[in-house]
């Protein structure tokens, strides 16, 4: 017997259980390792190299390196640790977040402003290597 | 004999502990975020507690997916603010009680919830972010802390129904320790929120509000509120809140409402803060 997912059908979302943590294992665990200077320095010297070290598969380095934050959750990323990713390029939650719904960082920053994605108001769909 | 006295609950968004670190907090963007918080650093002052145990999740610090304990005890005497990958906040050293998280500890698990007992441990944003937030920028914290972790980073985090119910053998527990302590229980995170794919920037202000009611003369209520209810209504990162029901099965069935603040947004997130007292 298989496990229920009913939360399959939210829109413009991917819930981090138990497939996707054992499908993104090696790719949070990369993530994670940002969290040391001395690892940081060397991804940004050579990201491929670095990314190479770890048993991941070639799409989900391919989305790491193209910073494509859909394409990694989809492939088992979880947010709070692609947040060491983010964080390792000087970025915010809020310019991750706009990105991942396909908006400018001034666009999100403005919804958030005037309280947020209504519940009613359907995400968009991001192309594929926006997010 | 110890005694819970007051629950308080917060949103624990980690830009609000670097708009406090940066000295951003009266900026026009941080400034009614921080302003719903000058009550309740009065109200700490008069009802100091002696201990909080501080319910928070970690994220991905101390945890990576190596290890993912359910519920999460810190009984050690004292627990660094983790380096996150900017540096650790400059916040002080949180001292424990490893005495009262021991007791703690064993009754509980004695009473069927089989915590995971941790004698090292970092604490990130999730635990220094309220603490900030009600005692401002102190030398060292005013009082000791018992950090208690949940996870709610991988899908399934525990039910509102068992967290309410960990909440009362919590309760049962903190009344039988033989010191006289003042014991205050912190829920954080929430309230609704999503930081995740296409959905990202979710806010529920029905939902909030109706949580924030039912926090006072509902929980019960609130505890049958289902994993996907929390998905669809309060949004990926919303399920946090099942952390503030801890806090409230440990207050006494009728409370006080002391205060009351809700704030959109901060970052990405509802800002929701109650401050609930025992009668007795």
């Amino acid at each position: 017997m298989s496990l229920e997912k009913p939360y399959m059908d939210i829109p413009g979302t991917t819930v981090f259980d138990a497939d996707q943590a054992r499908i993104g294992y090696h790719l949070n665990m990369f993530c994670m390792s940002l969290m040391k200077s001395a690892n940081r320095e060397r991804f940004k010297a050579n990201q491929r190299a670095y990314l190479d070290e770890w048993p991941m598969s070639e799409p989900q380095k391919l989305a790491i390196l193209a910073r494509d934050y859909n394409g990694m959750i989809a492939l088992g990323g979880n947010i709070y640790f692609l947040a060491k990713l983010f964080a390792t390029d000087g970025k915010s939650f809020q310019y991750a977040a706009a990105l991942m719904t396909g908006m400018s960082q001034e666009e999100y920053a403005k919804m958030m402003a005037s309280g947020g994605r209504s519940p009613e108001e359907p995400p968009a769909a991001p192309e594929r290597g926006r997010g | 004999m110890a005694k819970v006295t007051a629950g308080v609950t917060t949103s624990h968004v980690p830009a609000i502990g670097a708009a406090i670190d940066l000295g951003k907090s009266r900026d026009s963007y941080w400034a009614p975020v921080f302003a719903g918080y000058d009550f309740s650093k009065r109200w700490i002052e008069d009802a100091r507690p002696d201990v909080v145990l501080l319910v928070y999740n970690d994220h991905a610090t101390a945890f990576s997916l190596e290890l993912i304990p359910t519920f999460a005890i810190g009984c050690a005497a004292s627990f660094n603010p983790a380096d996150e990958g900017w540096g650790a906040r400059p916040v002080p050293v949180v001292e424990g009680h490893p005495e009262f998280a021991s007791h703690i500890a064993q009754s509980v698990i004695q009473q069927d919830f089989d915590l995971t007992i941790v004698n090292r441990m970092d604490v990130d944003h999730g635990l220094t972010v309220p603490l900030s937030l009600m005692f401002g920028q102190p030398k060292a914290w005013p009082c000791r802390v018992i950090p208690f972790a949940v996870n709610v980073v991988q899908y399934p985090p525990p039910s509102g129904h068992r967290c309410y119910q960990l909440g009362k053998a919590i309760r049962r527990a903190i009344d039988c320790f033989d010191q006289d302590l003042k014991v205050q229980v912190w829920g954080t995170g929430g309230m609704s929120h999503q930081l995740q794919g296409p959905r990202a920037g979710f806010i529920n202000r029905d939902f909030d509000q109706h949580f924030l009611d039912c926090m006072v003369d509902d929980p019960e209520q609130l505890a049958r509120i289902s994993h996907l209810q929390y998905l669809r209504e309060a949004g990926s990162e919303g399920i946090e809140l099942v952390m503030w029901l801890i806090m409230r099965g440990a207050l006494d069935a009728d409370v006080d409402e002391v205060y009351r603040f809700y704030h959109v947004p901060a970052s990405n997130t509802a800002v929701g803060h109650m401050i609930l007292e025992n009668r007795t």
